[in-house]
């Protein structure tokens, strides 16, 4: 029973590793670079919900939907400040940048909350599930982060293949060029992929910090480094690939500090993923990259 | 008024002059070909025309509006819309789908109404499927609309290729060598789509093209280019039995 309890946990944690690595790897298939500051907009959207919650006294619900608004425009403003002017830059120059993004949004949380950890409001009232007459129990958080990743694939999937929108970024992630002499406004349809991975960031921010209870301005930095490995895990640009690639990080973490050593679970996290990627390079689920004629 | 008009149009790579002092105009409705050696600048042209390039001389107007440094997607809703020399499609798309990212810009509604699913996004998604198959059987490729672009034979993805440019409701139509890498029939098969195209919907068309029997086949006037100069514009027969333009593709 132990086990299935520990996997549970591990789907839940990947869950959360899967929501955030989205952010990761839509962005990178669109506009081709890596928003480092992903984590720290998760990170921010956190604060937004526990000040929301604690200072403000409004109802976690209507906290968490702020939370998504907030980040939503985060995302954009910084896509628009930071990146944007980049767009035609070595990819070296964006990656430095979007490292400066991180730190910047880390000191700017260290400058206005204080580096004392806070504890976060328990935000997710859902009820414990007991199994077996009371041999497996559930946390009601585990049972809400697993919902809520299926929802926001399924969600987003449909989104993608469905509406015009989701096709056009389907179209500036294959080829840009070809896409704006299609009249696609390529703009706006990476803002809109900011958009959404930011507000996706805000609801991986509440699983987390209930997860672990606690919120401190680093709070974004590990997990948004553990999701995009994710993110490469699954075959960065695929969306069933950060799925996947989150569960699987997810369950390998649990597994190994449940049965191996907690001090090593990071390391042999990272460990599978050198072995993954000296067998499949492009991840689980990527394309082999095709040349440009 | 002529449909396109370019005047003195140039550019510069740093100190090479790629493109320069090139003027022609191409009237509503005309087959109109631009030809010339490797290396003359031809696809140079069409990229200025398309705003991939901003030209640093001259200007082109199209219907009289001048579009000179617009962006790619202005250029684009402006009415004027190409195809490549290497096929461009969206490979991992289904022909349809292909179809319909080029109709975005007519048929459009907002991301809200597409999150949400109202019933704005139904109706709107049933016009452009029902447009898009229109135009694919337009093209013969209704057959196809479900098969991924990538699994096309070659010759029908030029096809869906010019249906896409087709979908974004242009004016003008810019085809870069429409027939590399074709055999006879296909090129023969391609004539007949391009002649079908500009009766079709009364499309006014410039291509590049080194094939000479398509060239003197469906164009009506041309212009040589040479080292990015015009070497010679006019009727396509007169001006292929030109000198110079011999001279130009053959040497001395």
């Amino acid at each position: 029973m132990s086990f299935l309890s520990f996997l549970i946990s591990g789907i839940s944690l990947g869950s959360i590793y899967a929501i955030m690595a989205l952010g990761y790897t839509m962005v990178y298939g669109i506009a081709k670079m890596l928003n480092f500051a992903h984590g720290d907009v998760i990170m921010i959207g956190s604060f937004v919900v526990y000040y929301a919650v604690t200072g403000a006294g409004i109802p976690a619900p209507a906290a968490v939907l702020i939370s998504v608004v907030v980040c939503t425009f985060l995302g954009i403003a910084i896509e628009k400040v930071a990146y944007k002017p980049l767009r035609r830059a070595a990819s070296l120059a964006v990656l430095i940048t979007a490292i400066g993004v991180s730190y910047l949004l880390q000191n700017l949380a260290l400058l206005f909350f204080g580096a004392d950890p806070k504890i976060f409001p328990n935000v997710i009232t859902l009820p414990a599930l007991n199994l077996f007459g009371g041999q497996l129990v559930i946390a009601g958080t585990t049972v809400m982060s697993i919902v809520a990743n299926i929802l926001i694939m399924i969600f987003l999937m449909l989104f993608i293949k469905k509406t015009k929108q989701g096709q056009a970024m389907l179209a500036v992630s294959e080829d840009k060029d070809a896409a704006m002499l299609c009249g696609i406004n390529v703009n706006g349809t990476i803002s809109l992929t900011f958009a959404i991975g930011s507000g996706l960031a805000a609801i991986a921010g509440v699983l987390l910090c209930s997860q672990y209870n606690q919120l401190t301005p680093y709070t974004g930095s590990l997990p948004g480094i553990k999701a995009f490995t994710a993110a490469v895990f699954g075959g960065i640009g695929s969306i069933p690939g950060a799925f996947f690639g989150g569960l699987l990080l997810g369950v390998i973490e649990i597994l190994s500090s449940a049965y191996i050593s907690s001090q090593l679970a990071n390391a042999i996290v990272f460990a599978v993923l050198i072995i993954v990627l000296l067998v499949k390079p492009s991840g689980l689920f990527g394309r082999p990259m095709r040349e440009k004629v | 008024m002529s449909l396109l008009t370019v005047k003195s149009l140039g550019i510069s790579f740093g100190g090479l002059r790629a493109v320069d002092d090139l003027s022609f105009s191409i009237e509503k409705n005309e087959l109109y070909g631009l030809i010339g050696p490797n290396g003359a600048g031809k696809t140079t042209v069409f990229n200025m025309l398309t705003g991939v390039y901003k030209p640093t001389q001259g200007t082109f107007l199209l219907n009289g509006r001048n579009l000179t440094g617009m962006s790619t997607t202005a250029i684009s809703h402006a009415g004027i819309a190409r195809t490549f020399q290497n096929i461009r499609l969206f490979h991992e798309m289904s022909v349809l789908d292909n179809v319909k990212v080029g109709l975005h810009e007519s048929i459009s509604y907002s991301t809200l109404t597409g999150i949400l699913r109202l019933p704005a996004f139904f109706a709107k998604e049933k016009a452009m499927n029902e447009k898009a198959m229109e135009l694919l059987s337009v093209f013969g490729l209704e057959k196809d609309a479900e098969t991924l672009a990538n699994n096309l034979p070659y010759g029908a993805q030029r096809k869906l290729e010019i249906a896409r440019a087709m979908a974004t409701n242009p004016v003008l139509l810019l085809l870069d060598e429409p027939a590399a890498g074709m055999n006879p029939n296909e090129t023969e098969e391609l004539m007949k789509t391009i002649r079908f195209v500009r009766d079709h919907f009364d499309m006014t068309i410039l291509l590049i093209e080194h094939d000479m029997r398509l060239v003197s086949g469906i164009c009506e006037r041309i212009t040589v280019l040479n080292f990015g100069q015009e070497l010679l514009s006019g009727n396509t027969k007169e001006v292929l039995q030109n000198d110079q333009v011999v001279k130009a593709y053959l040497g001395e």
